[in-house]
């Protein structure tokens, strides 16, 4: 153990000094071959167009190629994989993809997936919204916030240990230890294994996500809800609208852009959520969603890389018109720049 | 904020709404913490909500044998203490019984008439005295079967059973090992990869920013099924594992470098351009200006990536099981939560202090960078992760 933390230790200090050396090192040699203080001004001027011309390239070497290696490389590959066999080496054409769609693990995958898309982005906006309007008129707004806003630090898997516990059962005339069986018991009710509930289980994975990320809606409306020109809701006050209708009529539509992004981001997140799914009941009990088939699929049998790939292929064409959307916004926002 | 909309009569109202609100939003938190401190027979006996009530508890208890009664005033007595039995939980005896069905049937502190004119006593402190007219034969006593109440009791027992002898400790060491290096090194190779993107001329700058903002999206699902292919193949190209540290920095690396960049870039141009004009001007090249000038000035934003890489690498389940091994020496916090839950599914002492173990880190970085944890949130608000 003190060899890995040694081992660890030095490579921070090789690696960021590695970074540093490249950096520093590329750009003396740029200057010292191209020189700017060269004898004759024809020269000097030369030297330094070409120093502009080679040093952002220099600056973003190391990152084009990381990105090269570990996202544009890999997506191009899967694609390609997606179309051969389980170990990648004969083309199968579009077996894969026929595969899929008359697979019921799958099929159930893509209705689960539905469901999360409608429920938890809607959901976390919805409250995320409810919290920020109301937390920003008290006092102890701040502190609030502060607690929502919490789980978002938990990782997805203590977040499934928490919400587990809140959902454990016993058998029945047992003493419930989790939360929510102790209520129903306590209202005479039956006490029920939540996680493996058809069909409604699928909701309370979905609570968890809901848990985490609303405080992430929360921040960001809240920060959007005050950058509201104070005049506008005067105005409305003034006009006699009462706070449902200045909240309906006057914040909601001058924040609608933050909407859509926090809207988004989340449906981004949703699409590839795997890790509560895989701890909470591992796509047991009709919870199967497309991350975790996929995960599933790359070492189930010793591993199927085409059915692996084609179903991430399915995950991206739906992350697609997201990603567009954000091009198109950065590229619109930069037009100035 | 106060005067905002004026709702005076709901102010009440607006108050408990928001409480109701941040108790659900803690209550399964606290029972977790509060949980993982409770004595483990507690925990698995009533819920964390009792746990400063305290708690009953059904028990049996066998009574000594012949070996050990004394001859009193013509009578036979055997005396003991429930409490020191084996497996006996101390507490008080609030009832006692001699037949498993009815262990309250009769109050502590009183006296039971058996048969064959034996009598037996239990008091309130686990003792007890049967007397009986003639000689005990048996070997072994009998059993009483009795109610006992235990205090509440808080321990850090559980913390020292998962650190020290169920992995915890160690993966914390391996979640620890795979963070820092992959905090520190997507810093600076974003940094100046942003700061060319912002003030410097190059071709297909444009392209380059558009891609960047696309990769944000891509689902990491994307990347390793090639990647797998690639570790393995260069493992064994080189001789050496597929999985290791090396390969999981770098793959961090690569999947937080386009919000890192993003997240840059748009705070280096926002920087004001008289200063990197006035700098051009006195004759400093882009390497002198990025290190005097950028650098320093960009520190809030550094923080807040870094920040937002800590916990994005600490949390992660995914790479790291993909990535690295599932021995004790490679296994990440988040990995052994995941192995638990699957090898200690009912031992909630274990789970809940586990839990809480994996979680305390981000939480702590949390509370204490909250202000950069948000500046950044709001700044590239994109990444899904």
């Amino acid at each position: 153990m003190t060899a890995q933390i040694l081992y660890a230790f030095i490579t921070v200090i090789l690696g960021v000094g590695g970074c540093f050396g490249y950096f520093y090192g590329s750009n003396w040699l740029l200057d010292r071959i191209f020189p700017a203080s060269a004898s004759n001004d024809a020269s000097a001027v030369r030297n330094l167009k070409l120093q502009a011309m080679i040093r952002p390239w220099l600056f973003l070497g190391p990152a084009l190629l990381l990105l090269t290696v570990y996202l544009i490389f890999p997506v191009i590959q899967t694609i390609w994989l997606s179309f051969h066999d389980k170990a990648g080496e004969n083309f199968v054409g579009t077996a894969n993809y026929v595969w899929a769609f008359s697979d019921a693990q799958f099929r159930q995958s893509i209705f689960n997936n539905l469901i999360w898309l409608l429920v938890v982005p809607a959901a976390c906006t919805f409250f995320g919204l409810v919290i920020a309007v109301l937390t920003d008129r008290i006092w102890w707004g701040n502190l609030a916030r502060s607690l929502v806003f919490l789980p978002l630090a938990i990782s997805f898997v203590g977040a499934s240990v928490i919400w587990k516990f809140v959902y454990d059962y016993r058998g029945e005339g047992q003493e419930q230890i989790g939360i929510l069986n102790a209520i129903i018991v306590y209202f005479g009710g039956d006490p029920q294994v939540w996680i493996s509930l058809p069909f409604w289980n699928n909701f309370f994975l979905m609570i968890i996500l809901i848990w985490i990320q609303t405080g992430f809606a929360t921040v960001i409306l809240g920060a959007a809800l005050r950058g509201i020109p104070e005049d506008t809701l005067e105005a409305a006050t003034i006009d006699g609208a009462g706070p449902f209708k200045i909240f309906y009529r006057i914040m909601v539509p001058q924040i609608m852009g933050t909407i859509v992004v926090v809207w988004t981001t989340i449906t981004v997140l949703v699409l590839k959520v795997f890790d509560i799914v895989l701890t909470m009941t591992n796509g047991q009990w009709n919870t199967q969603v497309l991350a975790n088939l996929m995960f599933d699929w790359m070492f189930r049998g010793g591993g199927d890389f085409g059915r692996g790939a084609a179903i991430a292929i399915v995950i991206m064409v739906a992350v697609l018109p997201i990603m567009i959307w954000n091009i198109r916004q950065a590229n619109a926002e930069q037009g100035g720049h | 904020m106060f005067k905002r909309i004026s709702l005076e009569p709901s102010r009440f109202a607006l108050h408990l709404a928001v409480l109701i609100i941040i108790t659900l939003w803690t209550l399964p938190t606290a029972g977790l913490l509060i949980s993982s401190l409770r004595d483990k027979n507690q925990l698995a006996a009533s819920g964390w909500w009792t746990a400063l009530s305290s708690a009953d508890r059904s028990q049996v208890g066998r009574m000594k044998g012949k070996a050990d009664q004394i001859e009193k005033d013509g009578k036979f007595v055997i005396e003991g203490n429930l409490f020191e039995g084996e497996d006996a939980v101390a507490g008080k005896v609030s009832a006692f019984g001699t037949k498993v069905q009815t262990p309250g049937a009769n109050p502590a502190d009183s006296t039971v008439a058996l048969e064959g004119g034996q009598t037996l006593t239990v008091n309130a402190d686990g003792t007890y005295a049967l007397t009986s007219p003639t000689a005990f034969e048996n070997d072994r006593g009998g059993r009483i079967f009795y109610v006992s109440s235990q205090p509440p009791r808080f321990t850090t027992e559980n913390y020292e059973t998962v650190l020290f002898s169920q992995g915890i400790g160690r993966s914390f060491v391996n979640s620890l090992t795979v963070t820092i290096p992959a905090t520190i090194i997507p810093i600076l190779i974003a940094a100046f990869a942003a700061y060319a993107l912002a003030w410097m001329k190059l071709p297909f700058r444009g392209l380059i920013i558009a891609v960047i903002v696309g990769l944000l999206v891509v689902p990491l699902q994307m990347s390793l099924i090639p990647l797998l292919k690639l570790y393995n193949a260069a493992g064994t190209f080189m001789g050496v594992p597929s999985k290791t540290y090396l390969g999981i920095w770098l793959a961090h690396t690569g999947f937080g470098l386009p919000f890192a960049i993003y997240l840059l870039r748009s705070y280096i141009a926002g920087l004001p351009k008289d200063l990197i004009e006035s700098a051009q001007i006195d004759g400093a090249n882009d390497f002198k200006i990025f290190r005097r000038i950028i650098l320093p000035l960009t520190f809030p934003a550094l923080a807040s990536f870094a920040i937002f890489q800590f916990l994005w690498v600490w949390n992660d389940l995914l790479v790291a099981i993909v990535f690295l091994g599932s021995g004790e020496d490679q296994l990440v916090l988040t990995g052994k939560l995941n192995a638990l839950l699957g090898s200690r599914g009912g031992n909630w002492e274990i789970l809940t202090a586990s839990a809480f173990v994996t979680i305390i880190v981000p939480l702590t970085v949390f509370f204490s960078l909250q202000r950069y944890f948000v500046r950044g949130l709001l700044a590239g608000s994109v990444k899904g992760g």
